[in-house]
This record gives C-alpha cells, structure tokens and sequence, in this order.
C-alpha cells in the first residue's frame, strides 16, 4: 500500500476534486496516520499484555477491575491507558542542571527511531506503506538512530547514574548490531536480495520452506538474531543501560511525564519492529504456514501480526524469567561466541548455496 | 581490567537508591565501572534505640527491639528476653519455649526468603523476589494469627508471652510446612542453578575464613566461608540443643568457599533445617501450660550485668544489659550483627565492578534498623 498506490486510487475516487498536491499529501498522511494508530493500538496492548503476563508468571492477578466507579476497566484492560493519561499529565521537569536542548531532543529521536522503521515491514503482498531495495538494511540502521538518541539521553541529564546508563547502552547496542547483523547477512545470501518482499517471496510455500528451516545453519542464525535483538532493545538479560537496581533507572533516571512515556513507547516499538524482521527474515513473514491455504491479504496480516507478537511475547517471556547479565559477560558473548558462530554460519551458508546451486 | 585507568569519579549510592535495602549510603570511587574504594556511611535510620531505652522500663524496651531489625522481630525479642531471664533467673515453662522456637524459626524462615529474594532482585531476577514475598506472605499470616501484628510482634514478654497460640494454629503450621517444602525446591531452581546467576556470584566477592573472622562477621555469611558456628548448637539457648538439626555452611559449589553464591545458598540450606525444627518442635509441644505462668509482677533484676547472645537470621545478636536495681535500665547495648556485616563491605567489594558491588552488599543481607538503631 504504498504511497503511489493510494495517490492514484484517491485520484481515481476523487477526479479533480482536489488539487495534485494537496492530494499527495493527503496520500503521504494517511499512511502516516494509520502507523500511528497502529502503535497507539500495539502499545496499550503490549503493556498490557506484559502486565498480564507477569502476573501469571509472578503468581499475581495483575490489573483487576470490579464493580462500579474509577478503575482500570473490565480486566484492568484501561490500565494501560490509565498508565499513559497518568505519564502524559505529570509534571514535565527538566533538571536546572540538564543541557535543555539536547535533554529535549533526545526522545524525539528515540521515537523517531523506531516510528519510521515500521514503514518498511511488509503486512502483506501489496500491504506495506514503502517497499524499498534495501528495505533489511534500511531498518538496522535507522534502528541505530537508537544509540545516539540514549547517549543525548545519557549525557544531557548531567546525572551519573543516567551517563553510566548511556554508556553502556551505546556499547551494548553497538556491538550487538554486528551478531544481528552477521545472521541477517545469512538470509540475504539464501534470498539474494535486501529488499523485505523479495525475502518473504522465497519463503512463500509453506513452512517447510521458511529460511529457519531453509539449511541446518539457519536456526543457529536465527537464535543468534533473536538473542541479539534481546540486546538491541535493552530487554532483560541485557537490560543493563536501565537496569533498576544498579543504576537507578539508567538513562531515563531525569525524565518524567510525557517524554519519560516517549522512552518506554519506544522500547516496546522497537521490540516489534525486531520481532517483525525476525519473522520477515526466518518465519516467512507474512506467509501463511499452510501451502496455498489461508493466504488471503487479510490473513496476511493476520499472520505477520502473530508471528511478530509470538516473538514479542517470549521476549517478555524471557524478562520475567532469567537475571540480568554484568558488562563484561555481555560483551563475552557477543564478542567471543555470537560474532565467530555468525561468521562461521556465513562461511557455512556460502558453501551450502554453492553446492545446492 | 585494570591495566587502562582514568580518572576516578565519585559515586553515591544511597540514600535513595533501590539497591541499598535501606537508607544506606556507599560512596564509591570508580574508575569507569570498576569500583576501587566502598566506604559506607550510615546513621540515616538512628532512631536512638539505646538512649531511649535507659528512659522506659524493661518491659517497654521490648517494642524497641521490634524495630531494630524489623525483617526478624520475632528473633530480636527472643534475645532480649533471654538476657532478661538469665539476669533475672527466670525459668519459663516447655510450652512457652516450644512456641518461642517455633516463632523464631518461622522468622528465620520469612527473613531468609526475603533475603533471597531481594538478592535475586539485585541480580535483576524479579520473579523469584514475589515468590519469595507470596510465601513470606503465609508466614505473616501465621503470625498476624497469634498476635494480631504482621511485622512488629512485641510478643515475647520476659517470662512469658504476649498470648497463647489460637486454637488451630499447629495444623495451620503444618498446612504451611507441607505447602511450603517443594516451595523452597521452586526457589532454588530458579536462582540457585540458573546459569546467569551463577555466573554474576560464583567467584564474587570473596570473604576467606580469616577475612571473616578478623572482622567479627556472624551468622549466614560467616557459615558461608565455610566456619561452622551457630550458637543454636555451638552456645545453645532455649531449648535448642534438643532438635536435630544441621548447620549448613559454605562449600563453594559453583566457585570459591566464601563467594556471593554460597552466601545465598546457605540461606536456601538454612530455610530447610528451619523446616526441620520447626516440625520437631510442634510434635514435641506440650498441651498444657499457661505462658503467663512465670510473669513476673514488676521487673527489677537485681544489680549487675549480663551478655546474653542468640542467633538471629543475620547472626550473633548480643544484649549488653547493666542493672543498677530499678525498674528503668542502667545501660543497655545492642551487638548487632548485620553492622559487622557491613563494615567487611569494603574489604571485599573492592576491586570489583559496579553491578557486582550491588550483589556482594545484597548477598550480605544487612538491615539497616539494626545497623543504625
């Protein structure tokens, strides 16, 4: 559904009716407006859906409503939104201290980070607001926008615990981008192309045909990828950058209200942008797993949302379930375990495709 | 590390920091994440506790001794009752101290999980921490049903105590126990093997036998280092020395003897023998009895002193009491041993790294009300 696409349908709804530029901004904006109503919608539902989680893992009824009155709804299902009227109507407080423009900068461009890494995930054959060529690449490095964004966080705050926190964080991401990277390196051998269609389109055919299952090196990769992502978005056992016991709350520990929502938004955003590469990549994407069953444009999405979210959901999973790592056996394992075993899966891949032909 | 340096940098942590199990504050020098100083500074919490008690009678000093270590009340009342009965030549009756034993094992229960816990929460691991606190929890709850108090009991009285325990609450301990056991299994499985874990505290933080004793460390963490003394068999009071029970200490299983994973796993040992006098001591529990029985009218030990020391969850807990004859104590002094607990912080935290110091303090399982007062 790319912009093109509703330009011209608009003009053919519309013959004349409104201006050429006026209509393709209209068709720019409602793209625009329909991501933003989809993480509006994803994010009340993956808070909530932690909540619940972790209570059932934690022994806890978590969100409860009962009864007439103010509460969080039937099954505490408004607390999320009770959460984010509650953040988004604090005090904003900006520490007389902090460096103002880059304190103010820094969740704008966290978010910005992971909003526009969205528009080039595929829900569907022609459902994806912009198909590029490179539309792998394009995602890991403006994902990487991240990193600058937490050291600004970091640095502006003029707080130690907050700078503790930006540093690791830039280490961390940093370095875990190369393991992710190596693993996503494997998949664009098998399907010879960057762009995220053209990987979905080789898998097509059932599950059996999914890159996870493609060669036995594949679910090497894709542990190795999703372990990675676990890093690159701060989530437990990796969650060091904002790890509430040691450093407060890391880089966040001076932001409050809105732009402190901002922060947190965005990690759960940027857990399923990860989560949907990740299926894109070695779960077929937006593929049904039946051959030439249940493949409509509706189911499509219906598949890539629930591939996306069975990964969102073992990454919450996870958190609730391991303690975190320190510095120095985080960056062992990327450096001296995830980069060889990626390298060698490279080596291994390349010659499987040789001798496959 | 090590071979890189920077300038070093100051660090707080503390007061308000949610590592520091308290208002404690542990101003660091680090250099990037290694931690070369640790120096601990308290008094955050003073609240006065041996000055108030030369203005209250003896009685009255019972509820300040709640509030010392408020994670182990119950254990805090036993010693100072004891030091009042052996200075007064007090002689309670079996009921009494069977309910006593059986209170103070409950506690050591209820301490050690939170303590637990809370090291796992350190560590970053939150779910063990409210699986820990649900079975605290039922202990609580025991408790709240005998004395109506869920955290400051003031329910061991000199001679006596401050109620009898309510009709059904032996088979609701023993409802409890059965629930509780395979309870402590699940707790171990998901701490004391998980690979993560083992990682961050085996090897860490490492206090030798004579580190140790040189700086007079008691109870959980002294047992760690692998030094077998607990005064529930080596200086038995109450009526300790007839259950059978072991004294766990350290082995180092996953790494050196003394390390933070012993520290934690001692605990783990320790909740299971409490478990196991806990059973003893409601099967031998005579029927009758009044546990008001030897209250004496007024309380005036005669002139002199006594040091009369139990076993806390945290360790030897001593009671300096100087009688001049009145009703109102001469001076009174508490030994406390989560205080030399922490005083060992900066032989063993140094040289680590940030996120290990925060283990290494959790791993001693101090509380500040006793450490401040």
């Amino acid at each position: 559904m790319t912009v093109d696409f509703i330009y011209n349908f608009l003009n053919d709804l519309l013959p004349g009716f409104l201006g050429n530029d006026l209509l393709l901004i209209l068709a720019m904006l409602l793209p625009f407006f329909a991501l933003f109503g989809f993480i509006t919608i994803y994010g009340f539902g993956v808070i909530y859906a932690e909540l619940k989680v972790s209570s059932f893992i934690q022994d806890k009824t978590g969100p409860m409503g009962q009864g007439y009155g103010f509460h969080a709804g039937k099954w505490g299902l408004l607390q999320p939104v009770a959460d984010g009227l509650h953040l988004f109507f604090k005090e904003d407080i900006i520490p007389a201290t902090a460096d103002r423009p880059l304190f103010i900068l820094a969740p704008f461009l966290i978010f910005i980070g992971m909003f526009v890494g969205i528009i080039a995930i595929p829900f569907g054959e022609a459902i994806i607001i912009s198909d590029m060529n490179i539309g792998i690449f394009y995602i890991l490095g403006i994902g990487s926008l991240a990193v600058i964004a937490l050291i600004l966080a970091g640095w502006s705050s003029n707080n130690k615990w907050a700078l503790y926190g930006g540093m690791r964080s830039a280490a961390q991401i940093i370095s875990y981008e190369i393991p992710a990277g190596l693993s996503l390196i494997v998949v664009i051998l098998l399907a010879s192309s960057l762009s995220m269609q053209e990987i979905i389109s080789y898998q097509s055919g059932g599950i059996f045909n999914w890159i996870i299952f493609d060669n036995p090196f594949m679910p090497i990769a894709f542990i190795i990828f999703f372990i990675s992502a676990l890093a690159e978005t701060n989530r437990t056992p990796f969650d060091l950058p904002e790890s509430e016991s040691e450093l407060v709350a890391g880089f966040v520990t001076e932001y409050s209200g809105a732009r402190y929502a901002f922060f947190f938004l965005s990690e759960y955003v940027n857990m399923f942008v990860i989560s949907a590469v990740a299926a894109t990549a070695f779960l077929g994407g937006w593929q049904s797993p039946f051959p030439n069953f249940l493949n409509t444009p509706a189911w499509s999405v219906f598949w890539m949302i629930s591939k996306a979210f069975f990964l969102v959901f073992v990454m919450i999973w996870v958190r609730w379930t391991v303690p975190r790592l320190r510095v120095d056996q985080l960056m062992h394992l990327c450096w001296k375990v995830f980069i060889p075993i990626g390298l060698f899966n490279i080596f291994g891949v390349s010659i499987w495709t040789v001798l496959r032909g | 590390m090590g071979i890189v340096r920077g300038e070093e940098m100051v660090l707080n942590i503390g007061p308000q920091h949610p590592a520091t199990h308290g208002v404690l504050r542990l101003q660091v020098k680090t250099d990037g994440e290694v931690v070369s100083q640790i120096t601990p500074y308290m008094g955050y919490l003073h609240r006065c506790f041996e000055k108030h008690c030369e203005n209250v009678t003896y009685e009255q000093v019972i509820p300040f001794t709640d509030r010392c270590d408020y994670l182990s009340s119950m254990s805090m009342n036993f010693g100072y009752v004891v030091a009042m009965e052996e200075l007064m030549d007090i002689k309670v009756n079996e009921r009494v101290e069977h309910i006593r034993v059986t209170m103070a094992e409950l506690q050591r229960i209820a301490s050690h999980l939170l303590c637990t816990g809370v090291f796992g929460l350190d560590l970053g691991a939150f779910t063990p921490f409210l699986w820990a606190l649900r079975d605290r929890e039922r202990i609580l709850d025991l408790f709240e049903l005998t004395c109506g108090a869920r955290l400051l009991y003031n329910y061991m009285w000199v001679g006596g105590l401050s109620h009898d325990i309510p009709n059904g609450f032996v088979e609701s301990t023993y409802e409890f126990l059965d629930y509780f056991e395979p309870k402590v299994d699940e707790l171990e499985n998901i701490l004391a093997h998980n690979k993560i874990l083992v990682e961050r505290s085996a090897d860490i933080g490492v206090m030798p036998k004579d580190v140790a004793i040189s700086y007079g460390v008691t109870g959980p963490n002294l047992r760690a280092s692998g030094v077998n003394w607990d005064l529930r068999k080596n200086d038995p009071y109450s009526i300790y020395d007839r259950f059978e029970f072991n004294v766990p200490v350290g082995e180092g299983i996953k790494g050196t003897v003394g390390d933070c994973w012993d520290r934690f796993y001692v605990r783990i040992l320790e909740i299971r023998e409490s478990v196991k006098i806990i059973r003893q001591a409601l099967a031998s529990m005579p029927k009758d009895g009044d546990v008001h029985q030897s209250l004496p009218k007024k309380l005036r030990p005669p002139k002199g002193s006594i040091y009369s020391r139990t076993e806390t969850p945290r360790g030897d807990l001593g009671y300096y009491i100087e009688s001049d004859g009145s009703p109102i104590p001469y001076r009174l002094k508490m030994r406390s041993p989560a205080f030399t607990a922490l005083s060992v912080m900066d032989e063993i935290g140094a040289g680590w790294l940030l996120s290990d110091v925060l283990a290494i303090l959790g791993s001693l399982d101090i509380v500040l009300g006793e450490i401040d007062r």
